[in-house]
């Protein structure tokens, strides 16, 4: 058995992490920080994973949200697809085997992955919406948050929900506010058969590779750890049985990269995008003087929302 | 449960079979992945459904509901062609070479002694040829046709392979290879686990279906041991503690039984309960009874209770009928002889089979006490919910009175789980709104009773007005003066029988245990299993140390386990004929030259030398019965009978419909549906995302399984011209329900005798009441038939048609 952590004290206890521990901000520049936290990561093995819900129903009750009573649509999953209050939520796939002709169910648990290369971060034009701490957790700040959905479109597996309610992002924190008092995620807690595990990444991997250990001994030749280089790897890891095919988990991305639109505008072009700016911005502020103000045509922004996948 | 939950992962393989653990028990199935982690165990499912529990097994066998006896014979079968059978175990701790009477036989799907007219069996013929010497012959050389062992080999040879891929739908290859993995077990060093439910239970031959595994694992040697048993998952958190308490109409606590009419006097009670050992220098444990039976009426009536008036058995009600099941208290009530009920935490309106007649029998009551933390359908079974409860409100003239009571996390108090451990639980809340406890409610009502019998006598009032009642506050006993009153206490001074000067109890101090009772009427004690769990040293269920020596999985520090604190029953079996341990790494309980000892209680006197007294000390034979004797209704083997409504004939006894010895209302074998017109084999079954009836009311649960719906395979749905997530009418010869469909490659349709079975699948969590979207339950379509030995209804195996419908109007 995976050694569980022990219950908190009952005496308050100041947060292990904080804004001193940032490492990444969006929109904007962090100093490095003075110290390097341990990387933490949530390891999901889909071998052990049951599909009982209770992650879903943890995550529900831990952040003190609540999802609609909706309806069944033909299938287990509810509901359907994440949502501004359902962070996390199972994914149901039947497959056959080609090799072997049996079906197998293959359970995956959806949420936030915690990249170490954030492409939600790097999206986000708001200013601090989006951090990133040296641990690993990638966290929103609501205050901050603009809910223009770049994050969506920045992240390689589709995970932010946008609220109706108050037009911001909402997503997985890793529970972060558990984390910085020495516990795990909800989910973690509340897994029956430790199929979710959390700990030091470290930790985790050697965990996953007693796993795949087991596995392989099995007949799953094919299994391995998802942890995907593509996006520096993640903090939320999976055991996957067929290692070479994660599409077959509800379509998770075999080699996930962050939008190479992101990754232009926001990446290295950033940079020099940067001193372009500041050099326009000085002739445009002569041109300001001399000419007055500017006008946006449409087709200065058709071309804006083209550059940014969105518009539609 | 033989075993506890912990002991699951000592496991080396999990065989669910009649449940789905990882579905309705998942927080015990995490001993399940313990196993698989801990002994690199392997996990066999045996399911009409690739369930939850399937998703996470090695090898999944498809099975059609209801004949688990011919894939479980088959697989006995197996063993002993290919010689995988635990021989020594088999031949010293089973009745395998004990010599039956002449006259048993099995023909045509019928024991000897079968009446048509009256459903059941005149049982002479079930029972051992006993010497002059009143002992039962033995063949240890199992030479003799006439003993156990060769009868059983007769009587498995009709299921082959070929036999049980007919009945079953099972496919061959798959058949075999569960069939071998469950052999290899035969090994001392390797043992099986064996976790079943309500997928057992459930059927008209439910009690068979269970002895039918439990012959299999005793042939391996697998009972007894760690990592070993038949372990029922219990479905709620106390429903083994229910039985225990004898909460069944023919039960007292501690699986005693209440007298029948012909039992008059306390004597000729006793006179069947004798259980004179069967075998030289056996211990037969029941022997003791009469001090468990004394001391349960000395708690019941106290100093009313005397030695001249017999204890006051007479107070004890007598049966007339075996028992007052809740199929037979609902035909009761239907035909108009029961007309008030009181249902405490049960939701028959959903819990009972064939809705309409529940319907229309609580609709004959003149009152209906509803004591529930919850708003039940039951209580609002008069309420017009459209297609939900179509009834006539003002043709109800029942009535209803809501008694709200308190959840388990408002009330102190032990709740016993599937491994029989009594954990004490304290309260996390307070009730809300006019909530009471149910101590509260039945003390009040007991109260007013006795008041009224106190003012105007009435019939037989001395059982009410006697009742012992000694608690501090009589309007409300504690959750500690009612433990107390089960583990029982000395009445007077209990001296050393050798030196009656000696005080071995105090009057007036708790029992340390069972073995402590007497049945002169100086100890009482109201469970007699429970004995020891509240004792002088205190409250042993609420102890909370989770040490576990040399990690055996026995916790026995932790809680309360009955009896006596023993984590496995049976557990002398552990070790060989000699007192060593089959295996040296899941040692148990060991023979050290004087005594028993090891890491549990052993579950035979300490002092019984190994080779006299046999292992099984709860039977007079001292031996595990592969051979009931007549001591079930419907055949001392299982035999394969089809549910009472089966897509297929019983091909091994054509003419015979179902349990031959179940109990069929009059009325209700006309409701019976045949193939044709019901061409589809349906089944019900819980989901994990609810609880029962209970989570449909918690706002969270009901939005991770907001709506009803029935499952099908892509073939049925193709066939019927049904889109998953689009909706469907199912309907048997009893009723009607409107469903979502979900059309799923985790049901696949079998071949069963040539032919091709659908199956559809049902699920149990909605009602009109609560959070969930409104819907059906199974019970609308269910049959009104049960075991023939105990009466659970036949959930699991009915037939049904299906047919697309137009959704019902937004």
């Amino acid at each position: 058995m995976f050694p569980p952590l022990p219950n908190p004290p009952v005496q308050p206890m100041p947060a292990k992490f904080g804004e001193q521990d940032l490492v990444r901000r969006s929109a904007s520049n962090v100093a490095p920080p003075a110290r390097q936290l341990t990387q933490m990561a949530k390891l999901i093995d889909t071998s052990k994973c049951i599909g009982c819900k209770a992650c879903q129903a943890a995550c529900l009750e831990w952040n003190d949200l609540r999802e609609e009573v909706g309806f069944n649509h033909g299938v287990l999953d509810n509901p359907l697809d994440l949502t501004p209050s359902s962070l996390t939520v199972m994914r149901f796939s039947e497959w056959i085997n080609p090799e072997t002709q049996n079906l197998e169910w293959l359970i995956r648990k959806d949420g936030c992955m915690h990249c170490a290369d954030p492409g939600c971060l790097k999206a986000c034009p708001a200013p601090g919406a989006i951090v990133q701490y040296s641990n690993g957790i990638v966290d929103f700040d609501h205050d901050k948050c603009i809910g223009c959905g770049y994050c969506i479109k920045g992240c390689p597996f589709n995970i932010p929900r946008i609220s109706k309610v108050d037009n911001k992002a909402y997503k997985c924190t890793l529970c972060s506010d558990r984390v910085a008092v020495g516990q795990g995620p909800a989910c973690a807690k509340a897994c029956p058969t430790q199929a979710i595990v959390f700990g030091t990444k470290e930790e985790m991997k050697q965990h996953a590779e007693d796993r795949i250990k087991d596995l392989k001994s099995r007949g799953f030749v094919n299994a391995g750890l998802y942890d995907p280089p593509g996006v520096g790897g993640t903090h939320v890891m999976y055991v996957l049985h067929h290692a070479d095919k994660p599409e077959i988990y509800a379509n998770l991305p075999k080699d996930p990269r962050i939008s190479p639109i992101v990754e232009v505008w926001k990446g290295v072009t950033k940079y020099a995008g940067m001193v372009a700016i500041g050099a326009f911005a000085a002739v445009g502020f002569l041109h300001h003087l001399i000419s007055g103000p500017n006008r946006v045509s449409d087709e200065d922004e058709q071309n804006a929302e083209r550059l940014t996948g969105g518009g539609s | 449960m033989t075993n506890s939950w912990t002991d699951i992962k000592n496991t080396d393989l999990v065989v669910i079979m009649g449940g789905n653990a990882a579905e309705a028990h998942p927080c015990g199935f995490k001993w399940v992945t313990e196993a698989k982690a801990n002994r690199g165990a392997r996990l066999i499912v045996i399911d009409p459904r690739f369930t939850r529990s399937a998703s996470v097994a090695d090898v999944y066998a498809p099975i059609r509901q209801g004949t688990d006896i011919a894939f479980l014979l088959g697989v006995i079968k197996y063993c002993i062609d290919n010689d995988k059978v635990q021989w020594d175990y088999t031949k010293s701790f089973t009745n395998a070479p004990y010599i039956v009477k002449e006259g048993f036989a099995f023909q045509d799907g019928l024991f000897t002694g079968y009446d048509e007219a009256r459903r059941d069996y005149n049982r002479s013929t079930w029972e051992y040829e006993l010497g002059p010497d009143g002992y039962v012959v033995v063949d240890a050389t199992l030479q003799n046709p006439r003993c156990v062992w060769n009868l059983l080999k007769q009587h498995v040879s009709i299921y082959t392979p070929e036999m049980v891929e007919r009945i079953c739908g099972t496919p061959k290859d798959k058949f075999l290879k569960v069939a071998q993995m469950i052999s290899e077990t035969s090994s001392p060093t390797r043992t099986m686990t064996s976790m079943y439910a309500l997928g057992w239970t459930q059927h008209s031959k439910g009690s068979q279906n269970i002895r039918a595994m439990a012959m299999l694992q005793l042939i391996l040697g697998n009972i007894g041991v760690r990592g070993g048993g038949m372990n029922a998952l219990r479905g709620h958190s106390n429903i083994q503690g229910l039985t225990d308490i004898g909460l069944m109409s023919n039960l007292i606590p501690g699986y005693l039984t209440i007298p029948t009419e012909k039992e008059a006097t306390f004597n000729a009670y006793m006179s069947t309960r004798g259980f004179k050992p069967l075998r030289p220098d056996q211990m037969s444990y029941w022997q003791n009874y009469k001090k468990f039976f004394v001391s349960f009426l000395k708690s019941m009536w106290g100093d009313a209770a005397t030695a001249e008036n017999d204890f006051a058995y007479d107070y004890l009600p007598k049966l007339d009928v075996p028992g007052y099941d809740v199929l037979r208290a609902f035909d009761m009530m239907h035909q108009g002889k029961l007309n008030g009920y009181f249902c405490q935490g049960f939701n028959p309106l959903l819990s009972f089979p064939n809705r309409k007649k529940v319907t229309s029998a609580l609709s004959k009551l003149k009152f209906l006490v509803v004591m529930d933390p919850l708003q039940t359908e039951t209580a609002r079974f008069w309420e017009n919910h459209g297609d939900h409860n179509d009834v006539e409100t003002s043709k109800i003239q029942t009535e209803v009175i809501e008694l709200p009571t308190t959840c388990f996390a408002e009330d102190t108090g032990s709740l016993v789980n599937s491994g029989r451990w009594l954990q004490w639980h304290w309260a996390g809340g307070t009730p809300p709104g006019e909530a009471k406890h149910d101590t509260w409610i039945m003390a009040q009502i007991y109260m007013r009773l006795k008041a009224l019998y106190q003012k105007e006598g009435g019939a037989v009032p001395e059982p009410i007005v006697n009742l012992s009642w000694s608690y501090k506050d009589p309007n409300e006993p504690s959750p500690d003066e009612l433990a107390k009153e089960l583990n029982g206490a000395a009445l007077e001074d209990i001296t050393d029988p050798n030196d009656p000067t000696k005080v071995l109890i105090a009057k007036g101090k708790q029992l340390p245990g069972f073995a402590a009772m007497r049945d002169d009427g100086k100890t009482n004690g109201a469970c007699w299993i429970y004995s020891g769990s509240y004792t002088e040293a205190g409250n042993q269920m609420a102890r909370r140390d989770n040490s576990d020596q040399d990690e055996t999985g026995a916790f026995s520090k932790w809680a309360w386990s009955w009896p006596a604190n023993r984590r496995i029953l049976y557990n002398r079996a552990s070790a060989d004929i000699n007192g060593k341990a089959w295996d040296p790494s899941r040692k148990l309980i060991e023979w050290d030259g004087t005594k028993w000892s090891g890491y549990d209680v052993p579950d035979i006197a300490p002092g019984a030398k190994p080779g006299v007294v046999g292992p099984f000390i709860m039977n007079p034979e001292g031996t595990a019965r592969l051979f009931t004797r007549g001591m079930m209704r419907d055949g001392p083997f299982p035999a394969h009978y089809e549910p009472f409504e089966s897509p297929v004939v019983n091909v091994t006894a054509p003419k015979v419909r179902g349990n031959p010895a179940a109990r069929v209302f009059r009325g209700d074998m006309e409701q019976f549906g045949n193939a044709k017109e019901f061409p589809f084999a349906a089944t019900s079954y819980r989901l994990t995302e609810h609880f029962h009836f209970w989570t449909k009311h918690a706002q969270i649960n009901a939005s991770l399984q907001p709506e009803f719906f029935v499952e099908i395979s892509e073939q049925l749905a193709k066939e019927k011209n049904i889109q998953s997530g689009a909706w469907v009418r199912v309907w048997s010869q009893r009723g009607s329900v409107k469903a979502k469909a979900v059309v799923t490659k985790r049901i696949v349709p079998l071949t069963c005798d040539g032919k091709t079975v659908h199956i559809v699948g049902i699920p149990l969590h909605w009602g009109f009441t609560g959070a969930a979207r409104k819907g059906f339950g199974p019970n609308s379509l269910t049959p009104y038939v049960g075991d023939a030995n105990i009466e659970t209804p036949e959930y699991k195996a009915f037939l049904v048609d299906i047919e697309p419908i137009a959704g019902p109007v937004a």
